[in-house]
Formats: structure tokens, C-alpha cells, sequence
């Protein structure tokens, strides 16, 4: 299945990353296929509605480990919209929500041996990153209309100074995006690459392998963290964003 | 780097990104979060209607130790009224009582004083009489000669007078 390019090097480190299409599909010419990554996205909702929907189905007033675990999640989410957007957060809540657990378990599930990362891609990374720009940028001109272009200027900053500032403003606003998905795309893929790596030393330094295993081992768990904490970022920065959208500044 | 090689898969990674997110998105956010939501806050008023609750039976049961207390009190006073009062017609009683005993032991007094009285005065005829007939009796003995009552009578008399 592995592309012309890359059959000589299946256990190269970047070998995992390689997107395998399961389902060839193509509508009007566009190469729409199913692929792993697609496959994982499609585990990763599955369980997040699995856990969201069955976990809460019987309601209960006492909350049963899975509803517990729904509600920690909700209430995880909806905490971080009110620190950092506060009560007007709430009706972008169940967007952060979605993204935040489709980060999360797709990172997670990432972590699987022989699973698939759909967010070490920087296809994905980008796309999601500029539904949160081009969303927010929205936001801005619905809200405020033109004086969204106020965003730009930086209060308490003196008048000659503006032909240096606004550019620099503009210039980091429309970094957003890439920064945002870079973040996320780049951690996922330097983790994962540090795992194959380390663990292919494992084999080939024979008894003394024990020492990158545990090294694998203990990456292992800071490579979980950050599963988590990317996820989190994305999240507090999509909330963010919205904050500057809704207040400019 | 497959993520920038692949070029021709990016197409399908997005469109399979948003069939997927778009997915998670809407129900999410039309059944699974209000069902969380709500969830919550039926648990949320659920407890401030049970804290409510409490403090009410807290409330009543305050109004009922004071009620009791009220009542204890009261009682307690009403007793000592009570104790207060029989103690004074106690007293009262024991008072007339008193004064009844005392009456009756003085008239029982002056009953027996005139008794004593009566019986002494009898007792003093009688002594003259018998002293009357000893000195008659004793005369005749004596000296032979009858005295007649009437003489032995003053001189007994008499005698009596002298001593008293």
C-alpha cells in the first residue's frame, strides 16, 4: 500500500506518518479516499459521542464513572470559557468542546502502537486552525463591523509610532493560524518521530537496549502530557482568540 | 515527510475532517452537551432546593427547641407559683391550726383550773366537817366531855382562818 516514494524506507521513523487510502473515492476528479487518517477521525467521534451520549444516557442525579467522566470533560471545558472569555463564552462552548475532544482523543488514540495520528498532519493541523481564524475573524466584524479594524492599532501606543505597529499587529494576527497549527503539528510529529526512534534502538543495541527502552518508556508518558496539553492549548487559544474578537483587546 | 509529499491526500484529509468534526460538532451540540447541561443543573437545583429544604427544618426545628424552652420555663415557673402557693397555705393552715390547738388547750386550761378549784373548795368543806367531827371525836376521847358541833364547828374554823 506504501506510495512509490517511500517503499524503500518502511522503517524509517517517518514511515508511520504515511497516509494509506483504504476506500479509494473520488467525485468530480478530487481524490476523496478513505484513508487511516480518515479511519481514526471516525474512531476518535465515535468514542467521544460513545462516551458523551451512552455515558449520560441514564441521567442520573448521582453520576455513574462514565457519566463522571462526560461531566468532567463538560465542566473541564466550560471552566476554560468562563476564565477566559467569561458569560459570552457560552454559545461558542460547544465548538471549543468538539475541538477540544477531537484533539485530545485523536492525540490520544495517536499514542495506540500501529494506530495513526491524524493530527500530525499539517493538513488537518491547518485546516482547523483556519476554521478557528477565518470563524473568529467573522466574529470580529459581526460584532464590532468596521471598527474591528481598531483591533490593530495597540491602545496607549503614540500616533508616529502606528506606520511600525499596525503592520506588526496585522503581521501577528495573521500568524494565528499558522502558528496554531504549526504548534500542534509539530509536537505530534517530533513525539512520535522521538518514539520510533529511540524504540529502534531498543533491538539494535541488543542487552544494553534496555536503556532507550526505558527512555521510550518514560517518553511515553511525557508524550501522554502532551496529547493532553496540545489539545488544551488549541482549546485556550481558539478561546482566546473569540475573547479578542469579542472585546478587541 | 509523508505530511508534505502526500499532497494529493490533503484533499481527502480535510473533506474527512470536516464530515467528521462537522458531525461530532452538530451532535454535540444539539443532543450531548444540553443533555449534559441540563443534567447539571437539575443536579445544581436539586441541591439548593435540599440545602433550602434544611435550612427551613433547621429553621422549624430552632422554633421548636425555643417553643420548648418557652414551655419548659414556663412550666417551671407555674410550678414554683404553685410550690409558692402551697406553701403558703400551708402556712396558713398550720398558722389556724395553731391558734385552734391553743384555744383548746386554754380552755381545757381553765376547765381543769375550775375543776381544781371546785374540787379544793369541796375538798376544804370536806376538811371542815372531818375537822369537825376529829375535834368532836378527839374531845370526847380526850376529856371526856361532848363538844357540840356548833362550838367544835367555830373553833375549827377559827383554827382555819389562823392558818390560812
Amino acid at each position: 500500500m506504501a506510495t512509490d516514494t517511500h517503499g524503500g524506507e518502511q522503517h524509517s521513523p517517518l514511515a508511520q506518518f504515511e497516509i494509506k487510502e483504504l476506500v479509494p473515492i473520488e467525485i468530480g476528479g478530487h481524490n476523496i479516499s478513505f484513508s487511516n487518517s480518515a479511519l481514526m477521525m471516525v474512531i476518535t467521534i465515535t468514542l467521544i459521542l460513545l462516551l458523551m451520549m451512552l455515558g449520560t444516557r441514564k441521567r442520573a442525579m448521582v453520576p455513574g464513572r462514565w457519566q463522571a467522566l462526560a461531566e468532567l470533560c463538560y465542566e473541564f471545558v466550560a471552566n476554560l470559557i468562563r476564565d477566559t472569555v467569561g458569560n459570552e463564552g457560552r454559545k461558542y462552548f460547544p465548538f471549543i468542546f468538539s475541538i477540544f475532544m477531537f484533539i485530545l482523543i485523536g492525540n490520544m488514540l495517536g499514542m495506540v502502537p500501529y494506530s495513526f495520528t491524524f493530527t500530525s498532519h499539517i493538513a488537518v493541523t491547518f485546516a482547523m486552525a483556519m476554521v478557528v481564524f477565518i470563524g473568529v475573524t467573522i466574529l470580529g466584524f459581526a460584532k464590532h463591523g468596521i471598527k474591528f479594524f481598531t483591533f490593530f492599532v495597540p491602545p496607549g501606543v503614540p500616533v508616529w509610532m502606528w506606520p511600525l505597529m499596525i503592520p506588526i499587529e496585522i503581521i501577528s494576527y495573521l500568524s494565528r493560524p499558522v502558528s496554531l497549527a504549526m504548534r500542534l503539528f509539530a509536537n505530534m510529529l517530533a513525539g512520535h518521530t522521538l518514539l520510533k526512534v529511540f524504540a529502534g534502538f531498543v533491538p539494535a543495541l541488543g542487552a544494553a537496549g534496555v536503556l532507550p527502552l526505558a527512555f521510550v518508556g518514560a517518553l511515553t508518558g511525557l508524550e501522554l502530557l502532551i496529547a493532553f496539553l496540545q489539545a488544551y492549548v488549541f482549546a485556550i487559544l481558539t478561546c482566546l482568540y473569540i475573547n479578542d474578537a469579542l472585546h478587541l483587546h | 515527510m509523508p505530511q508534505l509529499e502526500q499532497i494529493h491526500t490533503f484533499l481527502g484529509q480535510i473533506f474527512w475532517l470536516f464530515v467528521t468534526f462537522g458531525f461530532l460538532y452538530i451532535v454535540l451540540w444539539k443532543a450531548a452537551l444540553p443533555r449534559v447541561s441540563t443534567i447539571l443543573q437539575e443536579r445544581q437545583e436539586r441541591i439548593d432546593e435540599d440545602l433550602r429544604k434544611a435550612e427551613e427544618f433547621k429553621q422549624e426545628a430552632d422554633d421548636a427547641i425555643a417553643a420548648y424552652e418557652k414551655l419548659v420555663a414556663d412550666a417551671r415557673s407555674q410550678a414554683q407559683a404553685v410550690l409558692r402557693e402551697a406553701n403558703v397555705a400551708l402556712a396558713a393552715d398550720a398558722a389556724a391550726r395553731q391558734d385552734a390547738l391553743t384555744a383548746r388547750i386554754k380552755a381545757d386550761v381553765a376547765e381543769a383550773e375550775a375543776r381544781i378549784d371546785k374540787a379544793r373548795t369541796e375538798a376544804l368543806d370536806n376538811i371542815q366537817t372531818v375537822a369537825v367531827e376529829v375535834a368532836q371525836a378527839a374531845t370526847t376521847r380526850l376529856i371526856g366531855k361532848d363538844v357540840s358541833a356548833d362550838n367544835a364547828e367555830a373553833a375549827v374554823a377559827a383554827a382555819m382562818r389562823e392558818r390560812g
